[in-house]
């Protein structure tokens, strides 16, 4: 069985395997590791974000004017769709509003806003009595209702990751700690400070799941890291838990470059690590999941690295979800006077905000605000070369390039051949393209229109089946009519069948007319 | 000479043979080219191709009846798909059978609806939902933008309202490039595919 | 105090290279190589390398101008410069200043422009050039100087500016007194009238491994082009299997019949082999894409190089390998598309 293999390339010897491509960047983290993480002070107004438009698979849980506690459900939607939003503090609601919800198209959205009443007060909580002995079933409800997404950037719904993960058997659970995209160091300070909720963590999904091992992926400069996680290792006598280094190579914490490395096999296209028998979910996941479900905390806050040479004092801040971003700034000293860009995410995938109004989402892991030197001057974009770098450095063995040009122009089914739905949108071969070719915005672009000309087409095909359903369904009343014609003509035509049918019918007429004489 | 004109002779029947035989061994067989040309369209069923229905369209088409510029919910991107599958030149959207516009959906409204189902009948893809002196209403999602529920409601309360962009797609745009080197832009939500 | 910020597309970072900065590296890496072609024949390289990348700038800027196309970024890239160098470093010394003329007009005005510009050109625009005037203009290409060590008379810069402004030779001479044979067209006669190379050799044209001089001369591009393998601006493919193909080929020809067939090191040191193997074929716009192509791209100039030496109208054929491996090289590319991951049968974890 393959799940076998897998773990056979993984036991013999935990050989680490080079990923194809990549590159060695600058790490720029040390700046914002030298403090510990410190709780953000809680801003005037929260501006906590709506999986979607009121109404449309999500449910407001709170009136404007209503008194809510930190935890409290204030919305629910699709698992699918993001799943529970909960409030991020005690306070008041004070109403929903349209404002950014720090998307990468920039747009607002439904907002619900609390006062804070500076108490931080938490709910009831109700954690599971021992989730020793829960059944995996209960611990995947209570990591669904509490919110959990995935917080390594993806936000994809952990419960429903961890549902479809356990239906296919998963025999080892690796635990994504490899933060590779530079500036960024949330996961590592996570690591370093709170060591045993990760451990709990882990044990927790691999109970959920029915993972035999974990493996922790960490870095090979994570010195500080290894040390406080083998200590809270010792502490739980967790034999079946280790932990590996692996190169700094950007992207090397990519989930599918991860698996790479670890097993020396690719993630098939199209499909998952689920596929491998292998689940993959970052560290201050597994922290959120020890957190739901041994003290009945939802995922409310997260750890945000705020970074970059626009911030004069970088840290790292453990934040409330709807927190203004100014707000974190404002506690890391404010601006520098240069500061030119604010970007949600890494330098390589992280994507530009146009206001700090905007709020702390799931996803954000970092707050990088860039000065005029550290980003690229809007060059202009010269035509491609062909020189292949970016083929040299793309992890996912692809020719950029050669995407680049099937999707400026327009050619979709050899944009697909050429793999561009494989593309991880590390922004690697952006970075050494000497044209300046802004390449991941081209994928983006592209990964887009294929996804609305296949939600075209399916409805296209819908449209299709329905129209023939109707035509058949009007054909088949149009045929019975006229058997149903046909039939009687025949009785009709037939004297004595005839003489049967008028008697009968005088019958019927007479008994009904009886009946009504009789009321 | 006599040998010049043997040995042409010999080649062309051995090329011929050849020929003939690769012609068999290679042929590719595909989908009658009227399903081919049905998948192009986009199923509005709308009518305004004078024929009933993308269905006998294609068949017209396929026949050599009909051009292929007759679409207007299909574009200059369904025309041009359409004729890169014939082998034709692309030819402009004849004005005799409408614009191209953006996609639509009908919208009833509530209060002026009077429940005649007339509505219900015209509706090429059961996309309203409603019976006899019952509420009637459009199903968004199912709706083609047809527009042949407009003419048969007595009460004129079918509004035509152009449906909303996806919600990511102003997330990504494309990319501006260099001045005039980036090539034609390909339009969405008109060009139903190119398989 | 809501503080808004213009948005720029990813990554976020100061840009890591320019495609001026790739061409200026490939043009310092033919420096010495240029230094030593003076050095062994005057000072006439260095006037056709003027008259060349003068005429390619403004051909360039004609041809933007006419296209509507933006000046500066492109006139800035020095893309058309190299391409002129590269022109410069085929021709003879002394040609006329018309073949520069012509030849960059064919090399950036048709086989650049009219393609679609920088990026777009299917050929290398150098070897156009140089394959059009070579074709169109036999004696004027063929009147090489021989090295000024055995020259009996070595044109000066006023002469050469002279010669090349005229048209006429040098000094007062006349051609057949000016110019001498190239090693390669010493084999091609020796061959063509039955005497055998080691015969031909005698002559003091020849050097240790190619013609004297001209060994020298191609040494330092070897030297330039190793320094831009190091620096990543080329990739090892191309270089590898031409002058392994060559060296393969001319060993198994020598070994055959060494009356007729130079000896391995005296091809890939003679004529354009090491400067076509680590400059003109690695040309990326009008190469392979991948890897795998560029292998069969660079054997496949190895290939037809030889056998237009060996069997062909022309003393040297690495430019006309280099336009006819062009032509395949779209073929080529679309049967050595890499496998991508997580498809194909290597290593998948799937099923």
């Amino acid at each position: 069985m393959q799940t076998d293999r897998v773990e056979q390339a993984m036991r013999a010897g935990q050989r680490l395997h080079r990923i194809p491509g990549g590159l060695r960047l600058q790490h720029n983290k040390s700046v914002s590791c030298e403090l510990p993480v410190a709780k953000a002070a809680l801003p005037p107004r929260l501006y906590v974000p709506l999986p979607g438009p009121i109404g449309v698979g999500v449910g407001l849980l709170v009136k404007p004017g209503q008194r809510v506690r930190k935890g409290d459900p204030i919305a629910r939607s699709d698992p699918g769709a993001g799943g529970w939003v909960h409030a991020p503090t005690s306070g008041t609601v004070d109403s929903v509003v349209s404002h950014p919800v720090s998307h990468p198209s920039g747009r607002e959205g439904p907002c619900v806003v609390i006062e804070p009443d500076g108490l931080d007060g938490w709910t009831d909580l109700h954690p599971l009595d021992d989730w020793r002995l829960a059944d995996p079933g209960e611990l995947r409800r209570v990591i669904s209702e509490a919110g959990i997404v995935g917080l390594g950037g993806a936000v994809f719904p952990t419960g429903v990751k961890v549902a479809e993960a356990s239906e296919r058997g998963i025999h080892t659970l690796i635990l994504n700690g490899a933060e590779c995209e530079p500036y960024i160091s949330c996961d590592q300070m996570l690591m370093r400070e709170q060591p045993a909720s990760i451990v709990l963590g882990a044990r927790i999904l691999q109970r959920a799941v029915g993972a035999r091992r974990t493996i922790i992926a960490i870095e090979d400069q994570m010195d500080a890291v290894r040390h406080a996680l083998e200590g809270a290792l010792r502490e739980a006598a967790a034999a079946d838990i280790e932990i590996v280094t692996v190169a700094a190579v950007y992207p090397q914490g990519g989930e599918k470059q991860l698996v790479q490395a670890l097993t020396g096999l690719e993630v098939p296209g199209g499909g998952r690590p689920t596929d491998l028998g292998l689940l993959c979910q970052n560290v201050a996941t597994a922290t959120a999941v020890a957190r739901a479900v041994a003290e009945g905390k939802p995922l409310v806050e997260r750890i945000v690295t705020v970074t970059g040479n626009g911030v004069r004092r970088p840290r790292n801040l453990l934040a409330p979800v709807g927190a203004p971003i100014a707000s974190l700034i404002d506690q890391c000293g404010g601006y520098e006077p240069n500061a030119a860009r604010l970007v949600l995410g890494g330098p390589m995938m992280g994507y530009p905000l146009a206001t700090d109004s905007s709020p702390v989402i799931k996803a954000a892991n970092c707050i990088l605000v860039l000065t005029a030197d550290d980003i690229r001057p809007p060059q202009p974009e010269m035509p491609c070369i062909r020189c292949g770098e970016c083929a040299r450095v793309c992890p996912a063995l692809l020719l950029p390039q050669q995407i680049a040009w099937t999707v400026r122009n327009g050619l979709w089914d050899e944009a697909i051949d050429f793999g561009l739905s494989d593309c991880i949108e590390c922004g690697c071969c952006d970075f050494v393209c000497p044209s300046h070719i802004p390449l991941v915005d081209w994928f983006r672009h592209g990964k887009l229109e294929l996804r609305l000309r296949a939600a075209e087409r399916r409805r296209a095909d819908i449209a299709r089946e329905r129209f023939e359903a109707r035509e058949a369904r009007l054909a088949r009343i149009k045929r019975e009519r006229g058997e149903r014609m046909a039939e009687k003509k025949r009785v009709l035509a037939d004297e004595g069948a005839r003489q049967e049918k008028i008697a009968a019918a005088v019958e019927r007429a007479r008994s009904r007319n009886r009946g009504k004489d009789a009321t | 000479m006599l040998i010049a004109v043997l040995c042409f002779t010999l080649l062309g029947v051995l090329f011929g043979l050849g020929l003939g035989w690769a012609a068999r061994r290679f042929r590719v067989d595909s989908d009658p080219v009227v399903d081919r040309i049905d998948a192009l369209l986009p199923q509005t069923q709308c009518g305004q191709c004078n024929y009933p229905g993308c269905r006998p369209y294609a068949e017209a088409i396929a026949a050599g009846e009909a051009q292929i510029n007759q679409c207007p919910p299909g574009g200059e991107a369904g025309i041009r798909a359409l004729a890169d599958l014939l082998g034709v030149e692309p030819l402009p959207l004849n004005p005799d059978n409408g614009e191209e516009q953006p996609r639509t959906v009908a919208v009833i409204d509530e209060s002026i609806c009077i429940g005649c189902t007339l509505c219900i009948q015209a509706c090429p893809v059961d996309a309203i939902v409603g019976a006899s002196k019952q509420m009637h209403t459009v199903i968004e999602e199912e709706c083609t933008g047809c527009d042949l529920c407009l003419p048969p409601c007595p009460v004129d309360c079918i509004a035509m309202v152009v449906a909303g962009p996806p919600i990511e797609a102003p997330a990504w745009p494309r990319p501006a490039g260099l001045t005039g080197m980036t090539g034609p832009a390909p339009p969405f939500a008109q060009d139903p595919g190119t398989r | 105090m809501i503080r808004r910020f213009d948005t720029g597309g990813a990554p976020h970072f100061p840009p890591q290279t320019t495609v001026a900065r790739v061409m200026l590296q490939v043009i310092a890496a033919l420096v010495p190589a240029v230094a030593a072609h003076a050095w062994f024949f005057g000072p006439g390289i260095l006037v056709q390398i003027l008259l060349a990348a003068s005429f390619a700038v403004v051909f360039e800027a004609a041809s933007l101008a006419v296209r509507r196309r933006p000046l500066r970024p492109f006139l800035g890239d020095f893309s058309a410069v190299l391409t002129a160098i590269l022109f410069a470093l085929c021709i003879p010394p002394l040609a006329p200043w018309w073949i520069a003329l012509i030849g960059m007009f064919f090399a950036i005005v048709v086989a650049k422009h009219l393609f679609g510009g920088l990026g777009h050109n299917l050929f290398n625009p150098a070897m156009v050039g140089y394959v059009v005037v070579l074709i169109s203009f036999p004696q004027a290409m063929t009147a090489w100087l021989p090295p000024a060590a055995i020259a009996s008379y070595s044109p000066g810069l006023a002469d050469t500016l002279m010669a090349i402004a005229s048209g006429g030779p040098p000094g007062g001479l006349s051609w057949d007194a000016a110019t001498g044979a190239t090693p390669l067209d010493a084999i091609r006669t020796a061959v063509a009238t039955g005497r055998t190379i080691a015969e031909a050799r005698q002559s003091p044209i020849f050097g240790d491994f190619g013609g004297l001089g001209w060994e020298w001369i191609a040494n330092w591009y070897a030297l330039g082009g190793l320094w831009l393998l190091w620096r990543r601006i080329i990739g090892w493919e191309v270089p590898v299997t031409m002058i392994g193909t060559v060296l393969l080929l001319g060993l198994a020809g020598w070994l055959l019949d060494p009356g007729s067939n130079p000896a391995p090191l005296q091809h890939v040191f003679s004529g354009a082999l090491i400067v076509g193997a680590f400059f003109i074929a690695t040309d990326p716009v009008s190469g392979c894409t991948s890897a795998r192509g560029r292998l069969v791209f660079g054997a496949g100039v190895g290939v037809i190089t030889l056998v237009i030496r060996r069997w062909g109208g022309y003393p040297d054929g690495v430019a006309f390998a280099v336009l006819l491996m062009n032509m395949f090289a779209p073929l080529i590319d679309r049967y050595t598309r890499p496998r991508i991951f997580g498809h194909g049968d290597r290593k998948r974890g799937g099923s």
